[in-house]
């Protein structure tokens, strides 16, 4: 089909947009049913205990309150919250959809209370009586793991969740006795919140005439979310819809089916009304996911050129008080690309998943990927000092070249393709680094903390083939499309990625515009609809266009095929020898031609039969991955640090990716620009905390710190374009780039600004007063 | 209480619970769902609103402190079924993604643009500080603020 792109490749303002920016979408909270109710959490205050006496008497008593509800309803009916990733050998207890005679961290829900308002149901929230005899908690990483510790589960012989042992590898043992030098790192890749603007919302409404739950609900996969209701409730999927409506953002708390989404179908079901919740900020920095939490042990053995030879790494990752979703598997990433995009020749990795009495953890944009970004980038930094190398020298050496893709690296990950040095060499003209270094270097001499960081990296996107997909998630990595023709031409595509803010409304519009020779107003783009987009898996892991664009690709040929067929049936022609281009059928040697318009009315139309075919104009398909794509890039920054109060300016930051084609460059920027401040909150500012009992200490925003505009410079974007040979679009994944590249990059930029003092480590985040004890130690050891 | 609010330039008389924060009245009771909230505690911006014309978190402020002033949201920016400047700017340059902060986010740069016809990036940022935005990273707001500020001052400064 040869097509002259109008729309693909463009920087095409969203159609997502008018609504938004006139206050007239409408999230899961701004929804209002006849006869609602509203539901409040009454969650545990500690840690880690056993639930005493549980009194609802004071509660029920409230006005409004329509029902109180405790584990006790539940018993016997329900199923526990879903987990899908529960991998060979791993200790998994079930975690029930209310705390059942025991609390395992602050903030669990304990019981529900249901009113006839939100501040009825609040009230009485506080009116239940709960006693918990509390115990030691869990909270320390490393200290849950040492004999004698206290245990988050009594039944299990320790805090271990999931163990992953070292694999014996003789090649990497001969390659660390044969090693110039090896560097050992200890790395706090400390835990975070996605913090979505929006939080989690519910409306659960259970229809009794129809028999039919709709169950609204701000989710990264509502088709997922279905599922999981259905096996937790025992409720007939067929009987189930679940809509995403407009969701203010994600980033990986929203993958995985929460209790709370579970309980609000089952409230709404006994109490024959529909039932509300929305989150506070507090309850979501209390129970909503978190992501990363990991503490690393790496080895490294190294060369004298500085080539990195072999990584023996090992990942203790906090699971929190019960395994999420998809929790306990995250840290299997950050294994599989130990290596980055440099030609390691051997890993060996163990990974210690560990249960703590804290929120679980999950996926959060990069999902093990940045922890394995942070590790690489680290030794490489160190690698560089050691032996007295420039640091973008050092990764000039060891990254892999270009002639090697389709390339597998020890771990076994395959990567697609590739080419480093080009977007080293870009990154390099771009930054003009050497000019860089000399002005820090000059800085320096006047004084000054400078610093100059650097982080080349690839990453995973796009997850596939479904060969390891769990049945315990009813689905594979695969993604959907159906698309319907109207007689005037009209397309409206119905995708099974659930985009919230990612704009698949309009690059999607773009492809379909562009394949048909139509215009955009022309295209709808339908999503997060269960009962409209029957089947479908979701948004995350930098799959959108990926995954979910592909299969609008093929839905696209299967229409252009059927269409070529109805065309030549008009002109009693070889449907072989018809072409399609923009917007026209013709035949090679003839003079008829046939619009797009006209080949879809005819469709519907069919008052001229096209025999073995069935009137209409649709297809559906899905794109099942044979791989994964692995985007790369470079980032470059520079800092300086206050010697008096240790405060960071970040002064330049350069991004030089590579996501293979690019549908909209507007939408790209987006992405990237959104992703390395997110990157940049990790290194700089934003860290969840919980004191030795358990109390989360950071459960507002007032001590939760998030990235805010005034922290940054303008950033600037280039980009190099090797297209993936894995999907037909040659895309890549953008949406995880920014939080793998810049937080490791902002952390080599502080410790080189630092580095004149004899700084050789920090941990994140990169706030004044790290620094400045950072900068008051070195001082003091002189 | 009985309040009387000039809400969007219509006037409102209702009677309402005292403890009834401004943002629930004006989304439950007059259906105004495009101001949101995302922290109740006047820390991430998501429900900034105008009161008497200056730029307020209505997440903090009860709906009987709005008695006898007059809000706008933004539902009422933009006139005539146009678009205000600021929404052109937000739209021209890609200045939003999930949306969920963008109310609040163009409600405080609306003040910002009617004290300051022509910022500086540096007096967009420190002026939108009190507004959080997890999806952008900042700079495609900023362009959409100085967008906006230039459509501004080529139309003589009316918004």
């Amino acid at each position: 089909m040869a097509v002259k792109p109008v729309h693909v490749g463009q920087r095409i303002k969203r159609r997502e947009d008018p609504r938004l920016i006139r206050g007239l979408a409408t999230y899961t909270d701004d929804l209002k049913l006849h006869g609602m109710l509203h539901a409040a959490f009454v969650r545990s205050p500690y840690a880690a205990g056993r639930i005493g006496k549980l009194d609802v008497q004071r509660a029920l008593a409230m006005p409004g309150v329509v029902g109180v509800f405790s584990f006790d309803e539940l018993r016997g009916k329900v199923g526990p919250a879903p987990c899908t990733a529960v991998m060979p050998g791993m200790q998994h207890v079930p975690y029930p959809l209310l705390a059942d005679g025991r609390v395992l961290y602050v903030g669990q829900p304990v019981a529900v209370v249901v009113a006839k308002d939100r501040y009825q149901a609040r009230d009485a929230a506080l009116e239940v009586e709960i006693e918990i005899e509390d115990r030691p908690a869990v909270v320390e990483l490393e200290a849950a793991l040492e004999p004698g510790a206290p245990r988050v589960y009594d039944e299990l012989p320790s805090n271990v969740c999931w163990h992953q042992p070292p694999a014996a590898d003789a090649k990497l043992d001969q390659l660390f006795a044969s090693a110039h030098g090896t560097v050992s790192l200890r790395l706090v890749n400390q835990r975070v919140a996605p913090l979505s603007m929006e939080g989690r919302a519910i409306l659960a409404h259970w229809e009794e005439g129809p028999q039919k739950l709709t169950l609204w609900s701000s989710t990264q996969t509502p088709h997922g979310a279905k599922q999981q209701v259905a096996m937790c409730l025992g409720i007939p999927e067929l009987r189930i819809r679940v809509i995403a409506p407009e969701v203010g953002g994600g980033f990986g708390c929203k993958i995985p089916t929460y209790a709370e989404e579970c309980l609000l179908p089952w409230l709404s079901r006994r109490l024959r009304k529909p039932v509300k919740w929305a989150e506070t900020r507090t309850e979501n920095l209390l129970a909503t996911t978190h992501g990363r939490g990991h503490v690393e042990y790496i080895d490294a053995a190294y060369r004298e050129d500085g080539k990195v030879l072999a990584l023996r790494g090992k990942t203790i990752a906090d699971v929190g008080a019960f395994a999420s979703m998809l929790g306990a598997a995250i840290p299997t990433f950050t294994h599989l690309l130990a290596c980055g995009p440099y030609g390691i020749q051997a890993v060996s990795w163990e990974i210690v998943d560990v249960y703590t009495n804290t929120m679980a953890t999950e996926a959060y944009r990069g999902a093990g990927r940045p922890e394995a970004a942070y590790i690489v980038e680290r030794v490489m930094d160190e690698v560089a000092r050691r032996l007295g190398l420039d640091r973008v020298e050092v990764r000039r050496r060891n990254l892999l070249a270009k002639d090697v893709f389709p390339y597998t690296t020890p771990t076994g990950a395959v990567y697609d393709s590739g080419n480093y040095q080009a977007a080293l060499a870009k990154a390099l003209e771009r930054f003009d680094w050497t000019k860089a270094l000399a002005e820090r270097d000059r800085r320096r001499a006047a004084g000054e903390l400078v610093g100059l960081g650097v982080a080349t990296f690839t990453e995973i996107c796009g997850l596939g083939p479904s060969t390891g997909a769990s049945p315990l998630d009813r689905r594979g990595t695969w993604e959907s499309a159906e698309l319907r023709v109207e007689p005037t031409g009209a397309v409206t595509v119905m995708t099974g990625v659930s985009p919230h803010g990612q704009g698949q409304e309009t690059a999607f519009a773009q492809m379909v515009a562009d394949a048909f020779g139509i215009g955009l107003d022309d295209v709808t783009v339908v999503h997060g609809d269960t009962d409209v987009v029957t089947h479908g898996v979701g948004t995350f892991g930098s799959r959108g266009l990926v995954v979910g664009g592909t299969a609008v690709h093929m839905a696209i040929g299967k229409i252009v095929a059927k269409a070529k067929k109805i065309a030549a049936h008009k002109f009693k022609a070889d449907p072989e020898r018809i072409d399609f281009s923009d917007g026209f059928f013709t035949q090679q040697g003839a003079e008829w031609r046939l619009s797009w318009t006209d080949v879809a009315m005819a469709a519907h139309l069919w008052n001229e039969p096209v025999p073995g075919e069935e009137p209409g104009l649709e297809a559906v398909a899905r794109f099942e991955p044979t791989g994964t794509t692995f985007p790369f890039g470079v980032h470059f920054c520079q800092v300086s640090v206050d010697r008096d109060t240790g405060e960071l300016a970040l002064e330049r930051f350069l991004s030089v990716d590579d996501v293979g084609t690019v549908v909209n460059p507007l939408l790209a920027d987006g992405q990237r620009l959104g992703g390395i401040v997110q990157g940049l909150g990790q290194a700089w500012c934003e860290e969840v905390r919980y004191d030795e009992n358990g109390q989360l200490i950071t459960a507002t925003l007032m001590d939760y710190v998030m990235p805010r505009a005034s922290m940054f410079p303008r950033f600037e974007l280039d980009m190099t374009c090797t297209p993936s040979p894995l999907n037909p679009l040659g895309a890549k994944g953008i949406g995880e780039l920014g939080t793998i590249g810049a937080t490791p990059c902002l952390v080599s930029a502080a410790l080189d600004a630092l580095a004149p003092l004899g700084v050789t480590h920090l941990d994140m985040p990169l706030k004044s007063e790290r620094l400045w004890r950072a900068i008051r130690d070195a001082g003091s050891a002189r | 209480m009985k309040i009387r609010v000039t809400v969007n330039g219509e006037v409102q008389e209702a009677d309402v619970a005292p403890r009834t924060l401004l943002v629930h009245w004006l989304r439950e009771d007059l259906a105004l769902t495009g101001t949101h909230i995302g922290c109740e505690t006047s820390l991430c911006g998501a429900c900034t609103v105008h009161v008497d014309g200056r730029a307020v978190k209505s997440c903090t402020m009860f709906a009987v402190q709005a008695d006898g002033r007059s809000v706008k949201t933004i539902e009422a920016m933009g006139e005539h079924g146009a678009l205000h400047p600021l929404q052109t700017g937000f739209w021209e340059e890609h200045g939003l993604q999930c949306g969920y902060c963008t109310p609040g986010m163009i409600m405080s740069a609306a003040q910002l643009l009617a004290e300051n016809a022509s910022p500086t990036d540096e007096q967009i940022r420190h002026a939108i500080e009190g507004n959080i935005c997890r999806c952008t990273g900042y700079q495609q707001i900023v362009n959409a603020i100085q967008h906006a500020a230039k459509l501004t001052r080529e139309r003589g400064g009316r918004a």
